[in-house]
């Protein structure tokens, strides 16, 4: 467990931290949503910290009531050569979690596909376009109500 | 007759992204006017279906925007659908240049989640394979690179390499090109004297073989001056844009996930990570040219130290039984029917497993919730993100240059379409 990232984040920011994990020695932090970019903004640029790498992001579907959808941040620090795990929930009610490429201009594309396969919104990514499916596609694929079979007529095809 | 239209048509939204794009390309002598091209994603130097839409003032690139989606299957739906076994053979048609890379990071991956350990040998015979699919994946982009760019006798000695390793590859595997060789918690067959012999000749004449590739590119005039300078990336933007792999290696970032989280037996193994500071596309040509050295050298280190012994973990319940055991024993049948049928039996939880591969960190993210599918797998694609920074390299450049800035980065649309 990242102790001393831990502690040093629940020292900055005491309610942004609602619960820390640890699973195959890898650590996993619950992050309020709202505070998600500050706290990217403090790991990347805290000298002790220094997770100054965005090596992935991703959305997931938890298919219960509440906090149905996570947008998972995984983080990568070159001097440290420690990984760490952010992650926000997000209610189907309510798709929209606040972009973190103000941090990592990376995060552009993970988003756009995040958004592509789950209809999370995230605000303040400048081109939040589909990255895989065409553009008229209605139907968010990763989600668990969508079928494996896919839906009839859901991609048009090209007119003769 | 044409129909008249009193609304202009609908622009679809790519066209739409690039015209709103912000751009600060200025230019000295610009033509009067401008020009929108669409590159793919049918196009001999997109290795795939890559598509650009490239708009031009004269042969000046201002901006670019990449599409795409060509060729998804939609592997992470399906991987939710099907047991972990299951997966691996999908694993192939990830990045197609490299299978048993892929193979190697996603066992890996799922052997973290089941917490197995592989037999020493298993380790090592995964180092060899992961290695020769890194020299067969650099020898395509070194090839593919020199042919964009007009070296094509470049691309059919690389080839010629690539069809002893595919040569390697059947005699280990069964098959050239969809090897699903790897297992949970091991590999699917043991790899034989024979087999042994055939990577050794490999290994000890490729150096060679490799000098007179690089004997016809290092000090080509044309092949030098499209490369030097062009599509230069630096270290901030690399290491913010997810740059990884050679790419990175090549913008002066010391990052290789075998040195830095070592994985397998690579602790145990001597190598040097080639790291230059140019972040050009000729930057980027030497890392893999001298990766692939590199790799030489791991393999035969690999093949002095590898001993003898099982390749299996002993775990009846995560580990696929062999077929004349299943089919004389009463546990290894029950097993077999178990595994099959309703897969291995992970705990809930969460894990992230990168390696190292042929064209920069290739990860597998998978959430359990305890069932024999994940719940959710998630590849961070090396290509997808490596993608991402074709517009800032492409900005002001020439349209000839694309071509060259393509290939350098070295994408595998199969790996970032996903």
């Amino acid at each position: 467990m990242l102790t001393k990232v831990v502690e040093k984040l629940r020292a900055q920011y005491p309610t942004s931290l609602v619960e820390a994990k640890e699973f195959r020695a890898e650590t996993t932090l619950h992050i309020k949503k709202e505070d998600i970019v500050v706290v990217c903004r403090f790991l990347r640029d805290d000298p002790d910290c220094g997770f100054d790498y965005l090596s992935d992001l991703c959305g997931a579907d938890a298919y219960t009531p509440e906090n149905r959808f996570e947008v998972i941040y995984n983080l990568y620090s070159l001097a440290s050569k420690q990984r760490l795990r952010l992650k926000i929930f997000t209610d189907e009610t309510d798709m929209h979690v606040p972009s973190v490429t103000s941090v990592w201009a990376g995060a552009e594309w993970p988003e756009r596909e995040a958004y592509d396969m789950f209809g999370i919104i995230f605000d303040g990514n400048k081109d939040l376009r589909r990255m895989y499916m065409p553009e008229e596609f209605e139907y968010f694929p990763l989600r668990k109500d969508f079928p494996l079979m896919g839906i009839p007529d859901s991609i048009p095809l090209p007119r003769k | 007759m044409n129909p008249v239209y009193d609304v202009e048509p609908k622009k679809s939204k790519i066209l739409q992204a690039l015209e709103d794009k912000d751009t600060s390309a200025q230019f000295t002598d610009p033509l009067e006017n401008e020009m929108i091209i669409n590159m793919g994603p049918q196009h001999p130097a997109t290795h795939g279906v890559l598509r650009l839409l490239i708009k031009l003032d004269g042969e000046t690139v201002v901006t670019s925007v990449p599409e795409l989606g060509y060729l998804h299957r939609g592997y992470e739906k399906l991987a939710e659908n099907c047991s972990y076994h299951e997966f691996i053979p999908h694993t192939d048609r990830l990045d197609y240049i490299s299978p048993l890379m892929n193979n190697t990071a996603y066992v890996l991956a799922v052997e973290k989640l089941l917490d197995v350990e592989t037999p020493r040998r298993a380790q090592f015979i995964r180092v060899i394979i992961s290695e020769l699919a890194r020299i067969s994946s650099h020898l395509l982009a070194v090839g593919a690179l020199g042919l964009d760019i007009g070296a094509v006798t470049v691309f059919m000695w690389t080839f010629r390499e690539r069809e002893k390793l595919y040569d390697v590859f059947e005699n280990l595997t069964g098959a050239r090109f969809t090897t699903s060789y790897t297992r949970i918690g091991g590999i699917s067959q043991d790899m034989t004297d024979a087999t042994k012999q055939m990577i050794q000749d490999f290994i000890d004449q490729f150096p060679a073989r490799l000098a007179e590739c690089e004997n016809l590119l290092n000090r080509n005039k044309i092949f030098v001056g499209r490369t030097d300078g062009v599509g230069v990336m630096s270290r901030e933007n690399a290491i913010a844009m997810g740059f990884s792999g050679p790419n990175l290696r090549a913008s002066g970032v010391d990052h290789d996930i075998r040195r830095s989280n070592p994985y397998l037996v690579y602790n145990e193994l001597d190598f040097n990570v080639p790291v230059y500071n140019d972040g050009d596309s000729l930057a980027r040509y030497y890392v893999r040219v001298n990766e692939m050295k590199e790799s030489t050298s791991i393999v035969h280190q690999a093949l002095d130290k590898i001993p003898a012994g099982p390749v299996h973990a002993f775990e009846p319940k995560k580990v696929l039984p062999k077929k004349e055991r299943v089919y004389t024993k009463m546990e290894e049948l029950i097993h077999d029917f178990m595994i099959i049928n309703f897969g291995v039996d992970p705990p809930v939880g969460e894990v992230y497993h990168a390696v190292e591969g042929s064209k920069g960190e290739l990860g597998f993210y998978i959430q359990s919730k305890g069932e024999g599918h994940p719940w959710r797998l998630k590849i961070r694609s090396p290509s997808f993100m490596n993608l991402q920074s074709l517009p800032m390299l492409l900005e002001g450049k020439m349209i000839s240059d694309v071509v060259a800035i393509i290939g350098s980065i070295d994408p595998v649309m199969g790996e970032a379409d996903k």
